[in-house]
Order: C-alpha cells, then structure tokens, then sequence
C-alpha cells in the first residue's frame, strides 16, 4: 500500500548493497600463480577484514579524521548556537541581513565551496595570503599541516549556518512566557541564554552534533577535490578515499567492501555514543 | 529553575516596581550591548560573506588577472567573454552538465519527497503489525552515511549494467528516508485522524484521501523535504564520481572538478565563472521556497 514504493526503492538502494557490501567483504580474487587464467572469486571469510584493521594508511585515515572531528565539530556547533542566540536575543539588529549571509554557504555545492577556498588558499591566486605575507605572516594553507585545518575551514564555512538555523528555530520555539517569568526572577539575558535557552534547545544541539559526526567520518569531497592541487594529501587521507582507492584504484571490491562495512559499523557506534551521551546531559541538567 | 535564595531582592523589586516600565526594559536592550552583538555580527557575516564576494569579482577577470590582480577588487570588466568561453567551451558541455545536474536534483527530489510523503503518512495513519520496526529500520538508514552506500552502490549497479546511465544518480536519489521521517513526524502533529474518518464515510478511497487531504495538510513539510533533497542530490559528488565515466552524463559539480584538477589551471576563468553559474539555480530554489522552508521540523522532530 503507501509504503511499498518507498519500500521497493529503498530495498533496492540501502538494504540491498548493505547486504551485497557484506557478501563482497567475505569474498576475494585470488589469481593463478602464472597470471594465465582470468582471477576466480573465491570465498575468504574475515581475511578481508583482518587485512583492513591492521593497515596502517586506514588507521591513520580515522586518526585523522577523529582528531578532526574533535576540533571542528565544537567549533562549528559553538559558533552556530552563540550566532543562534544573538540572533534570537533583543540586542540584535538587521537579523535578516545577517541570517541569509550566514546560511548562503549552505546553498554552495561542497565542490565549488572547496573551488573558491582552493583559490583562496593557493598563492598564485589568494589575495588572502598575499595581505598575510605583506605583514610579514608568510602562510601555507595547503601544506602538510595546514591542511586537515583548512579543510575543516571549509567545512565550517558549509555547514555552521544550516546548523544555526535549525538551533535557532528550535529557540523560536519556546514560549515568551518563560522568558517574562525569567525576567522576574531576576535573570539577566546572560543567564536566560545559559539557563533557559540553552537546556531547552539540547535536542536540536544533539541532533546537529549527531549529523556533524556522521558529517566528519564521512569526509571526501573536499579533501578529493583539493588532492590535485597539492602534494600533501594522499590516496588514502580519509577511511572513504581509502576504501574507494581499495575498491575502484586498485581493483580490490572485497578490500574496499570490508573497510565500508567496518566505517559504517564504527558510525553507526559513534552516533549512538554521541546520542546517549547528550540524553543523559539533557537528563541531567533539566532535572537540576 | 533559580532558587529564590540566588537573588533575594529581585522577585521583591519586581512586586514593587511599577508595571509600565517593566515590558519597555525587556524590549529595547542597552545601547552598548546592541552595538557589540551588532558588530560581532558583522564580523562574522565578513567571514561568510568574503568567498562569495571573491567569486563574484573574480568572475569578471581574465585568466591573466584572475592571477595578477587583487582578488578582492575588480580589474577589466570580462565577464561577457567568460560567459561566452565558459559555454562554447568543450562544444558547450557546460550548459550540459547544468541541465543534467536539473535533471538529477530536481527529478530525483521529486520522487524521492513523493516517496517519502506516502510513506510517512503511511507509517503516520495506519496502524499495522512492524510498525515500530519498519520505522527503526528507516530511521537507522539516516544514520548511514551516503558515500559509504555509495561504493556497494556502485558495485551492484555494475551488476545490472546500470553503471554510466543516469539511473546511476537518479535512482538512489529518488529514496530519502530522513524525508519519510520528517513527513512522520508531521503528519502525526499535523492530519488529524478525524478529517480522514469523515472522507472514509463519504466512500473516498484511501489513496484519493491521501492526495487530497494528507498531501495538502503536508505541503509545507513536503518543500522541506524537497528542498533538502535538491541540495543533497545537487551537492553529490561522489556517486557520480564513481558511478559516471561519460562525461555527457556528469552533473556541474564533476565538471568543475575536473575543469580544476589540472594542476597549471589552463581553465581557472571558467572555473571561477562556473561556480558562479552552478550557485545561481540553487539560490533562486532557495529564494523561492524560502518562505516554506520549516527548519523547525528538523529541531522538533527528536522530541518526538
């Protein structure tokens, strides 16, 4: 009935390669000695996956990517719950204005928005870092250490406006009476934000946070679409390019299958992680 | 939430103080206050605002001054040309990948906000025996990242020969199971139970009561879901990346890309340019459904 045409896609789109993925990751190619006959795919139980945890590329991808995640991820949601808050607060002014500017990145395609960093952070083009070296700051935003942050730069600059939308509707949900009974109580806007505001709009805060983790682990597109341009990201910078270089570059499906499988299993841990923990924060503090 | 014993004095003053000064105070903020946010504000929008302001600039100058002018400022006016070069290059393959990347983004939002609003309202209206479990298995799916679909994606489509069709884009495009939750969750708020009980006994049959009531009651979650869903098809790049050879196939973003990933830039000015012509469609999306664009649906969906 109203189910069955979603339900046929979506079998055919996620349940479907779900099981398929994990079909492949028991499966390898194993080729004659001599090379005279074409390779035979023959069933390898978990050497797929034994193989994936102890290479060393694809635990520095996720160490990458975890240190990442720790820095831009606060970072990013800190930024987008104080611009929440001083857009919902009275002292604000041109809230329009400055609610567009903040969130028009989010329209930006994830490849251009890396474009137009990529201009901005390349010397031949930046006039970002000619104005650093004219005051003597010489920089290097795609060099080997720079760039995982200049990365999370562009990151930030996509995601932080969509993110303070949702908290700051979340805001515009709650009622103006506890805000008038606040102000009775003598709470200034400092502690209404702090008190009021800030426990009441957690579920949106842990919903963003779940979304930006799931966003960090998945990261590729920016990262892939600055390799070209320079020397200091490789084939297997991100656990995605890894399993992508695995799978499509070197023609090893099962190889690039068992790290999905192992990277959607660790999401899958780490969302529900960062979900229980901020329902017992949540719990916490409105029970004070 | 405060104790009383934090600030004695205030719910006293407040007793006494006289009402009419009260709500004007909570109105208007102090002066000072109001310039710092305002300026902090600013700042931020700068930060925002500077690689838009760039692309726009940068759009109008040559390949010469695009590397040997200030890029915050204007040099000769090239726009036109730009223009011109960025749609004969390659026998016009740009306006190509920009029809394709409609095609993909709007076709498979379509469907998908189609898809998804029978589904939630399904799952919203209609009690039945895995109820619970169908929607956990939905709800998990949202927790899967898409790149990592994307890879078995791909290896089964090459299965079925559907590997470098538009099929490859359109179809995992058409499935959005954060959309059938959003329109759960709002069709349990928002069609009441009662409205369909009374089209039951005017004899409508089940579908007709969806397309005309539940449809219409869920319009505003319906451009949401549409909405999100153009973006994510729009911004996709990695499933076409590896699902895509023909290049008459790309969307923009795979061209651009590929325009950029030479490293000497023979074509930085149509990059430049092409970015700015890829944006164009997506903010006038926005611009136009802006007003039925519901945020709070995401925010107010984890209480339920």
């Amino acid at each position: 009935m109203f189910l069955a045409p979603f339900g046929v896609l979506f079998a055919a789109m996620y349940a479907v390669p779900v099981g398929y993925a994990i079909v492949e990751s028991l499966h390898k190619m194993q080729r004659s000695g001599l090379g005279l006959t074409p390779p035979k795919r023959v069933y390898a139980g978990f050497e797929n996956y034994t193989k994936a945890l102890h290479d060393d590329a694809l635990w520095h991808g996720v160490g990458r990517v975890l240190l990442f995640g720790a820095i831009q991820v606060p970072v990013m949601l800190g930024l987008a719950l104080v611009l929440a808050l001083l857009l919902d607060a009275k002292s604000a002014r041109l809230k329009g204005f400055f609610r567009t500017a903040y969130f028009l990145p989010y329209a930006i395609p994830g490849v251009v928005a890396t474009i137009l960093w990529a201009f901005l952070y390349m010397p031949r083009s930046s006039p970002v870092v000619s104005m650093l070296d004219a005051v003597g700051l010489p920089s290097d935003f795609l060099g080997e250490d720079a760039v995982l942050w200049s990365i999370a730069n562009v990151v930030t600059w996509t995601w932080t406006g969509y993110n303070m939308l949702v908290i700051y509707s979340a805001l515009q949900a709650i009622p103006q009476e506890l805000y008038e009974a606040a102000e009775l109580d003598g709470c200034g806007p400092w502690r209404t934000a702090w008190r009021i505001k800030v426990p009441l709009v957690a579920p949106a805060i842990a919903l963003t946070t779940v979304f930006s983790v799931i966003g960090t682990l998945q990261l590729y597109t920016e990262p892939r679409v600055l390799r070209p341009l320079t020397s200091s990201l490789d084939a297997d910078y991100t656990p995605i390019m890894s399993a992508y270089h695995k799978a499509v570059e070197n023609n090893d499906y099962g190889q690039g299958a068992a790290v999905s499988v192992l990277l959607a299993l660790g999401t899958c841990v780490l969302s529900f992680a960062v979900l229980k923990i901020s329902a017992r924060l949540t719990n916490g503090r409105s029970s004070l | 939430m405060t104790t009383l014993t934090d600030k004695p004095a205030s719910p006293a003053r407040a007793q006494v103080a006289p009402p009419a000064p009260k709500p004007a105070k909570g109105r208007t903020a102090p002066m000072r206050s109001q310039v710092l946010t305002t300026s902090f504000l600013f700042l931020v929008a700068t930060y925002f605002l500077m690689p838009v302001w760039w692309l726009l600039v940068s759009s109008t100058k040559s390949s010469s001054d695009l590397f040997g002018s200030n890029g915050f400022w204007f040099a000769d006016w090239n726009l036109g040309a730009n223009l011109r070069q960025l749609f004969d290059q390659d026998g016009g393959i740009f306006l190509r990948w920009v029809l394709n990347s409609v095609l993909y983004a709007v076709g498979g939002g379509l469907v998908a906000t189609f898809l998804a609003a029978m589904a939630g309202y399904g799952l919203a209206k209609y009690d039945f025996r895995g109820r619970g479990t169908i929607f956990s298995v939905i709800l998990g799916a949202v927790l899967i990242p898409t790149p990592m679909l994307a890879l078995p994606i791909y290896l089964m489509l090459s299965k079925v020969h559907l590997v470098d069709t538009i099929w490859a884009v359109l179809l995992p495009a058409a499935v959005s199971p954060f959309g059938v939750f959003l329109a759960k969750t709002y069709a349990e708020a928002s069609v009441p139970d009662e409205l369909i009980e009374a089209a039951r006994l005017d004899g409508a049959s089940e579908f007709r009561i969806f397309r005309t009531i539940g449809l219409r009651i869920m319009s505003p979650a319906l451009v949401t879901i549409f909405l999100f869903q153009l973006v994510a098809v729009w911004n996709n790049f990695f499933l076409p990346l590896i699902t895509l050879n023909n290049q008459h196939l790309w969307p923009v973003t795979l061209g651009l890309n590929a325009w950029n990933s030479d490293p000497n830039q023979p074509h930085a000015n149509l990059v430049v340019v092409g970015a700015l012509v890829s944006v164009l469609p997506l903010v006038a999306a926005f611009r136009s459904l802006q007003r039925f664009w519901r945020t709070d649906l995401v925010a107010g969906g984890v209480k339920a």
